[in-house]
């Protein structure tokens, strides 16, 4: 059951804020509080929104629990081919390779106050978005099924 | 170049093959059933040769470590960290290796039974994905040597299993299960974080090493001695912390039994870890050996009396298992009570931890194997019930000849592999106190009683008429059950091989703690 037009309206409004609050915790993991799991838990409570504000049929017809389980399953595998990328460097699993190449997310951490700079740190923002992606998948999923349990009122 | 990657990297190859394999599954499943079966098949052969070659290493250069995020997997200590190992470091002496071989076995043994015996449920991805993370979560708190670290695998192996448990939802009955488990092991893992507080609140470190060469034996660390070996106790299923283990048992499939089996060992494993390398000599030994011995002695006597009058065959056996588990905890808490002996630990302690140890992956294969024969019963007749199944022993040969290996070895008759190491634990609990071999050997015989019976009331009597177009099971199911009783005969025709091999380091490993500090902070 679709909830009033004043609701959707509100959440249609809402939703691509949400998204972007979230993702902007999510990529700034490594410079301010947050990370992977906050970031990918606002995203997710974006998902919730359009779910209380649509009808169940609605939702999965555009989007579904199988899209959805594979967004998190391709989180997991980001995660863990990201460290295991690390062995063919010949350093130890989970080493942050990224800082031995390349320019990109290798920038020197600047010393004392500083507006704070997206390219440092090495793979720890991939391993943040990995998590993000993870995050939102799962926990949109988790509550996609509980509303699946509930009767519609006519 | 590639080989000396492969060697370098054991330890984490051991936990990155199955966990790759666990978050690629669904994928895989979504293209096709039968290559994410292969798929499964082959990551769990893969994490075996992992542990096969990581024992070796093991066994030929002494413990190995390795220190994730590290330029090197030795570098334990960094130069600029004024002695202290702050990356997650694994530890893996013969006592872990031992382990980890023992969990990648019966894991293939399941796997391949899974082919046939989940063939017929929904949600498959799903299973074979947190099959394959239960199989994680062991490996990684047998592996690991960090008490945080070991906190994180046993949720991974608790939640893992608890998913599980309820997988056959069997209308809401397993679900139940399940969530009964789920509690347990959360109020189990809280007592763990708990106790790790502790330690680190006075210590300032997670390393199981640096706590345990900077350990006092303060109040505070018998109140986190305490927390951890109740709730490690209960996750192995020590009486009277048992409770959970039947329902658990019996709701899951029959598969995930068999590994939930190797999953409370891992527990089992953890509070030996707990005991001797934590605490080691700085605790009461006698006092605490004791507590550990009569742990055990009343696992033992508890769970074969409470299994004997069982309808359920699953509950029965689940019964059976929390009482071997007491000789294990028996045979080890006999070598703890006189660690600070040395004569005494050369006389009969050793050969006692070694009987424990032994015991340990005894009852993984045999076990395991009696679960899978359960659930191959389960599979062509749809029921557990003793009262109800009878003359299957004219269908379902095969299944019956594994059972008489499975029922022979768990009742500790020659040659099968529980007698081995149930001689062992009473010819050295004898010379400790006869009292208690003699309740051992009596529990023996009570065993054998109750699988008797078990065997009669399946297997024995005329065809039924219900069961007249019952099948051997699958060749899947037949070949998972194959290996696991091949390896319960080998080791009991071969125990001195296996024991010389793989128990007696074993053993050693968790006497020696000097050895396991040295290994993680170098010098002695």
């Amino acid at each position: 059951m679709n909830m009033s037009k004043i609701v959707r309206s509100a959440a249609n409004l809402l939703f691509p804020f949400i998204l972007v609050f979230g993702f902007y915790i999510v990529l700034h993991g490594h410079l301010t509080p947050g990370g992977g799991f906050q970031g990918g838990a606002v995203i997710a409570t974006g998902f919730v929104l359009m779910f209380v504000a649509y009808s169940y049929d609605f939702i999965t017809g555009c989007i579904g629990a199988e899209s959805l389980h594979t967004t998190e399953t391709i989180g997991l595998l980001l995660f863990i081919v990201t460290a295991l990328v690390a062995l063919g460097f010949g350093v130890t699993f989970f080493t942050n390779w990224m800082l031995d190449v390349g320019p990109v997310l290798n920038n020197p951490v600047a010393y004392g106050p500083n507006p704070g700079d997206l390219n440092t740190a090495g793979f720890i923002p991939v391993m943040n978005l990995a998590v993000g992606i993870e995050v939102l998948g799962a926990l949109s999923v988790i509550v996609l099924y509980m509303l699946s349990g509930t009767k519609e009122e006519i | 170049m590639m080989q000396e990657l492969l060697l370098q990297n054991l330890p984490a190859l051991l936990l990155a093959v199955p966990m790759l394999g666990a978050f690629a599954t669904p994928l895989i499943g979504k293209a096709s059933g039968g290559a994410r079966n292969l798929w499964a098949v082959a990551i769990m052969l893969a994490t075996l040769a992992v542990a096969v070659l990581l024992t070796a290493q093991v066994l030929s250069t002494g413990t190995v470590v390795y220190t994730f995020g590290a330029e090197t997997p030795d570098l334990t200590v960094p130069a600029d960290s004024g002695g202290i190992p702050i990356r997650i470091i694994f530890t893996v002496d013969a006592m872990g290796a031992f382990m980890a071989l023992a969990a990648s076995f019966v894991g293939l043994g399941v796997m391949l039974y899974s082919f046939a015996s989940a063939s017929r449920s929904t949600g498959q991805n799903g299973y074979y994905a947190l099959l394959l993370l239960l199989v994680v979560g062991i490996l990684g708190m047998v592996c690991t040597g960090d008490m945080f670290n070991f906190f994180v695998f046993l949720e991974i192996n608790s939640l893992a299993g608890a998913a599980l448990v309820a997988s056959r939802v069997d209308k809401g009955v397993a679900v139940e299960a399940g969530l009964k488990y789920a509690v347990l092991s959360t109020l189990g893992g809280l007592l763990v974080l708990f106790a790790i507080a502790l330690l680190y609140g006075q210590y300032g470190a997670l390393n199981i090493a640096v706590i345990a060469s900077r350990m006092l034996f303060t109040p505070l660390d018998q109140i986190a001695l305490v927390m951890l070996l109740v709730a490690l106790a209960m996750k192995a299923g020590a009486v009277p912390m048992h409770f959970w283990t039947p329902d658990a048992y019996s709701m899951a499939p029959s598969s995930i039994t068999a590994l939930l089996v190797v999953a409370s060992q891992a527990s089992l494993y953890g509070v030996f870890r707990v005991v001797f390398t934590l605490y080691g000599l700085t605790l009461e030994y006698a006092t605490i050996g004791w507590i550990i011995i009569i742990l055990g002695v009343l696992s033992m006597f508890v769970g074969v009396t409470m299994a004997i009058p069982q309808k359920d065959v699953k509950r029965l056996m689940a019964y059976h298992a929390v009482s071997q588990t007491g000789y294990m905890l028996l045979g080890v808490g006999v070598g703890l009570a006189v660690l600070g002996n040395q004569q005494l630990l050369d006389t009969y302690g050793v050969i006692a931890m070694e009987g424990g140890i032994f015991h340990i992956i005894n009852h993984a294969m045999y076990k395991g194997l009696l679960f899978l024969t359960a659930g191959a019963i389960f599979y062509r007749t749809g029921t557990r019930n003793l009262n109800q199944l009878g003359g299957l022993g004219h269908s379902m040969k095969w299944t019956m000849v594994f059972f008489i290996i499975g029922a022979l070895a768990i009742a500790g008759i020659p040659p099968f592999n529980g007698f081995a190491s149930k001689l062992m634990i009473y010819e050295s609990v004898f010379l400790f106190n006869p009292l208690l071999a003699i309740i051992a050997m009596v529990v023996s015989i009570l065993t054998l009683a109750s699988f008797v019976k078990v065997f009669h009331s399946i297997f024995m009597g005329p065809r039924l008429p219900e069961y007249a177009d019952v099948r051997e099971v699958p060749a899947p199911m037949i070949i998972g059950m194959a290996l696991l009783s091949l390896l319960v005969i080998l080791f009991g025709v071969f125990p001195q091989e296996v024991v010389d091999l793989l128990i007696t380091p074993a053993a050693g490993a968790l006497i020696d703690q000097g050895g396991y500090i040295a290994s993680v902070l170098g010098g002695a």
